[in-house]
């Protein structure tokens, strides 16, 4: 979807500011926001796309307006409820009133420690590999209403094939439950000027990741 | 910018009135050109409740146990810039690494026991022509395994929205210093593979050990926002 976490190219944000001692969390709450999601992610409740396109279905002004895990909060909240987790009832009365639903696996502590807190994305290959790299293609201009990881800026560009990543989960199929649908994954560079035209710093590139179904031949 | 991503109001859900009778920091309350904000007591305040209520509510139902939330948090907090800067530091002394880690960054993270989870490690090389950068302008992809949790910063609208259209301007703001005959090449993760810098061994450290290497390597520099430490710094 054209929203406003699209942000590559946007402009009025200001200077890029290092905070002094960088802290990760700003408060627990935030640290257990975060283990919560991957504790839920590896279980199978819901894929990290869900999530991305949880936040990005978030009112404009809320997305620019809270801090980043406020805004993982609201996600969640959302994943939490919309598949049933949870009721908003429930979130409002503080405890539970139906048993809660069964989770596809578990997440248990060894797995953790192993770091396996999420499966792969890499896919068995489903068609032949359309692009090889050196190739020229364009992408697509598409802007379709869900969630899709072709960013605006590189919409209907000019690029080279660069590599080739193997077959994976598609998210734009996953983030609205359509399945995996695995698809070709490669990276695509432009040049700068092809992006923000001839103006655009000749010494700078830009590359991205695009599923197959981003890409035509050119 | 960092800042603000913390500090702004939220303006649909409704704040309770703010005291300040709390052992909060105050220096939050306003940003650097002295505009008063919402202090983010408040917020937090709100979203504390809201996420605690969620943990609570997951537990009871037998969703997830707080052993798991706990241990979850401490796998993320034992990951840091320093399993990176082992890689690179490895990649610098020794060419077949260097080579295993261009060709299966996975598999070279594996080599020092360090587990991708569910991505792909691409490890991408700097060189005399080339100088990488990595951002994420959809969301906040970053190798959290062999570098650890990302800076606000890397998070920030600020750095999401310019890195792709003024990586120079921007590189210039981290006072990184890359020639106009080096082609800057940004990264967008927006897969799900995650990028890795390899900066260039720095001069004047021939024979030096992987050890003294490694604390060369910056977090910065492995994002390519910065270079590696310049070797006088620590000799």
């Amino acid at each position: 979807m054209d929203g406003v976490h699209d942000m590559g190219g946007t402009d009025g944000f200001g200077k890029v500011e290092v905070e002094k001692d960088e802290p990760v969390f700003h408060a627990p709450w935030e640290g257990r926001v975060l283990a919560m999601q991957r504790a839920m992610g590896y279980a199978g409740a819901w894929h990290i796309d869900h999530s991305r396109f949880a936040q990005e279905r978030l009112p404009p002004l809320t997305y620019l307006g809270v801090s980043y895990y406020q805004r993982w909060a609201l996600a969640m909240e959302n994943n939490v409820t919309e598949r049933g987790y949870a009721s908003p009832e429930e979130l409002k009365a503080g405890h539970a009133v139906t048993p809660g639903k069964t989770l596809p696996r578990k997440l248990t502590l060894d797995v953790v420690e192993r770091g396996l807190t999420r499966s792969s994305f890499f896919r068995q290959q489903q068609g032949p590999q359309r692009f090889q790299p050196g190739d020229r293609v364009r992408t697509k201009n598409i802007h379709p209403a869900s969630h899709t990881r072709l960013p605006r800026y590189a919409r209907g560009k000019l690029g080279v094939v660069e590599l080739c990543h193997g077959c994976h989960m598609y998210p734009d199929s996953v983030a609205v439950d359509r399945g995996d649908d695995p698809q070709w994954l490669y990276t695509v560079v432009f040049t700068s000027q092809e992006l923000w035209g001839p103006d655009a710093d000749p010494t700078s590139e830009v590359s991205i990741d695009a599923f197959e179904p981003y890409l035509e031949s050119a | 910018m960092a800042a603000d991503e913390r500090k702004h109001g939220d303006p649909v859900r409704p704040a309770p009135a703010h005291g300040h009778g709390h052992a909060h920091d105050h220096d939050h309350d306003h940003d650097h050109d002295g505009q008063p904000r919402t202090p983010d007591t408040n917020e937090t305040g709100y979203y504390e409740l809201m996420a605690t209520a969620i943990r609570e509510l997951l537990i009871e139902k037998g969703v997830i146990t707080a052993d798991e939330v706990r241990k979850q948090l401490e796998f993320m907090d034992s990951r840091s810039p320093a399993l990176g800067a082992q890689m690179i530091a490895r990649a610098w002394a020794d060419p077949a690494y260097k080579k295993r880690l261009l060709a299966d960054g996975t598999k070279a993270a594996a080599e020092f026991g360090i587990p991708m989870g569910d991505a792909e490690l691409i490890v991408v090389e700097n060189t005399p022509k080339v100088h990488n950068m990595i951002v994420c302008t959809l969301c906040s992809c970053y190798p959290r395994t062999v570098l650890g949790l990302p800076p606000d910063w890397y998070k920030s609208k600020s750095y999401r929205s310019r890195a792709v259209i003024e990586p120079r301007a921007v590189l210039e703001e981290f006072g990184t210093e890359v020639r106009d005959d080096v082609t800057v090449r940004v990264h967008d993760s927006n897969a799900d593979m995650r990028y890795l810098v390899l900066p260039m061994r720095p001069e004047g450290t021939e024979g030096w050990s992987e050890e003294k290497l490694a604390d060369l390597v910056t977090r910065d520099s492995m994002i390519g926002t910065g270079l590696p430490k310049n070797p006088k710094e620590i000799a």
